[in-house]
């Protein structure tokens, strides 16, 4: 544990202020009055002249790599802007899916983590080896808390079937969750009523209501709920694209489902993806099917209350026709690409944050920093800040949506 | 603990804060008081919380998103000019800072122009594919 630089030793630039005029003559970065031997300075390399210069190369490497990962970020911002110009209720409809608590704590952890590296560069210039040490240890701490809240936010969709692409299949519908029945009362009733109405209806118009009771749960309960829904056939001039047309295709990629009219015809299709076999059997059970939906009375009108955040979400469509059924948006999966791409990609930074933070504890701990050498530090918290940065605005974008 | 570092005036443009007082300066670098350090992240702090707050109210079709978008670009700024120290640091890096934020704009503002120009004709492809299916 040796003191490399005594403070003494530090040039007379550090060790006092130096007189207004030699402040004035300006704009010498010190290249020109002290020439100090490199002995004197045991963490000042070869190539450089001061440790001023080596300080300021650095730096200017620094913010050149920050302005890449600016760059680099941008590409997925660009893709969130995108996505969500074009479906905004998309957005507000997964949203509901998304854990603001913890995206709010994770906003603090990360806030405070930036104070101690601010706190550990001062350390370090101040030669504050303890304090120094301590900063970085929290600084860690809070990268590691960050991680841990995401592992529990990551694994709860993965566990909740949120997941990007055709792996996509949220096992609650988002009108059963809490935050959307808290925010929304009226509307997530109407939502319910309204998925068991046409639940039963659908039940009703495919003839078999044995049959289609059993095979019902073997479906995922979203998924059921959804290939019972009476295709949306929207009014095709529509012009707007309506969110709610289509339910989401599987997988398979095949011609989607919603080509069928609501006519009872179009029921035989909506059970077409179980199997061809029950068409027949469907088609024997129609002259039934008729007879049975008179016995469903038609849910009243909803309230505008009840009905705007459907609307909003793409739950339903502006079409009266559209909001006979009730289903996710179309596509609804991409903003958990985005999610998990944006967040993966943040999250990787921190990991890397934590490997950079450990190094410089452990160089903390040979106790190299001091006013002269503490590049390192700085351009870490530097990089730390950007990461801060990024989930700054990460935060109201995927968390926040209104 | 005033720490007055206006009067620096043009200096600041080579960076380092070389006129200070006692502690502003350790050689290299400008020193962080720790007041304005706690003090950012107590700002950090509030905007956070007044973020997610505003959210429960209604600001119109894009109103809560411009009002989030503001105070996370304000929370940046207190960021990147505290804790990053580009409030002393050459004039420069916040050049190439700015000139990032500069092209990361362009960059979205050209997609979504973009986007916007061949919006009919993906309306009318979207129409016409819904038209045959129905068929």
């Amino acid at each position: 544990m040796s003191e490399p630089t005594p403070e003494a030793a530090a040039p007379a630039k550090a060790s006092s202020a130096p007189p207004p005029a030699a402040a004035a003559a300006g704009h010498d970065h010190g290249h020109g009055d002290g020439h100090h031997g490199h002995s004197q300075y045991p963490h000042l390399a070869h190539h450089f002249d001061t440790p001023q210069q080596q300080f300021d190369a650095g730096k200017l490497g620094i913010w050149l790599f920050l302005l890449t990962e600016v760059l680099f970020f941008a590409g997925l911002f660009c893709a969130y802007t995108v996505y969500r110009a074009i479906r905004p209720e998309v957005f507000v409809y997964a949203h509901y899916y998304l854990d603001t608590t913890m995206g709010a704590i994770n906003t603090c952890v990360l806030l405070l983590s930036s104070l101690t590296a601010a706190w550990a560069v001062r350390n370090a210039q101040l030669g504050q080896h303890s304090l120094l040490k301590l900063n970085i240890a929290i600084t860690i701490a809070c990268a590691c808390t960050f991680m841990v809240v995401k592992y529990f936010e990551y694994s709860h969709k993965v566990h909740d079937g949120l997941l990007w692409g055709p792996n996509f299949a949220p096992k609650v519908p988002v009108w059963e969750l809490e935050s959307f029945k808290k925010k929304h009362p009226e509307a997530a009733e109407y939502a319910h009523k309204l998925a068991e109405h046409s639940k039963q209806k659908g039940a009703a118009a495919t003839g078999a209501v044995p049959a289609t009771a059993a095979a019902g749960p073997a479906v995922p309960l979203a998924t059921g709920s959804q290939a019972v829904i009476p295709p949306l056939a929207s009014g095709s001039a529509a012009p707007i694209p309506s969110p709610v047309a289509h339910v989401d295709a599987p997988p398979t990629g095949s011609s989607p489902a919603p080509a069928a009219s609501a006519a009872p015809a179009g029921a035989a299709s909506a059970a077409a993806p179980a199997a061809a076999a029950p068409a027949a059997l469907a088609a024997a059970a129609a002259p039934a099917a008729n007879t049975a939906p008179p016995a469903l009375a038609p849910l009243p009108k909803p309230s505008r209350a009840a009905l705007e955040p459907l609307l909003k979400a793409g739950l339903v469509g502006e079409k009266a026709e559209q909001r006979e059924g009730i289903s996710r948006p179309r596509n609804a999966h991409v903003f958990f690409g985005i999610y998990f791409f944006m967040t993966g990609l943040h999250g990787l930074h921190v990991l890397i944050g934590i490997g950079i933070f450990i190094w410089m504890f452990v160089k903390a701990q040979k106790g190299v920093f001091g006013p002269n050498y503490f590049g390192p530090i700085d351009y870490s918290a530097l990089y730390w800040h950007l990461v801060d940065l990024i989930w700054i605005y990460l935060f109201p974008l995927l968390y926040l949506i209104h | 603990m005033a720490h007055e570092h206006h009067e620096a005036g043009d200096k600041q443009f080579f960076g380092h804060g070389e006129v200070h007082d006692g502690q502003a300066d350790h050689g290299l670098a400008h020193t962080m008081p720790l007041p304005l350090l706690f003090g950012i992240l107590g700002a950090l702090l509030v905007l956070t919380v007044v973020t997610v707050s505003v959210t429960s109210i209604d600001l119109g079709q894009q109103g809560n998103l411009i009002v989030a978008m503001v105070i996370a670009t304000i929370k940046a700024g207190l960021v990147i000019t505290f804790f990053m120290h580009l409030r002393w640091d050459r004039i420069f890096h916040l050049i190439l800072f700015l000139t990032s934020v500069l092209f990361v704009i362009l960059f979205l503002s050209m997609t979504i122009t973009d986007r916007g120009e061949y919006e009919r004709d993906i309306e009318s492809f979207r129409n016409a594919q819904q038209q045959a299916e129905k068929k």
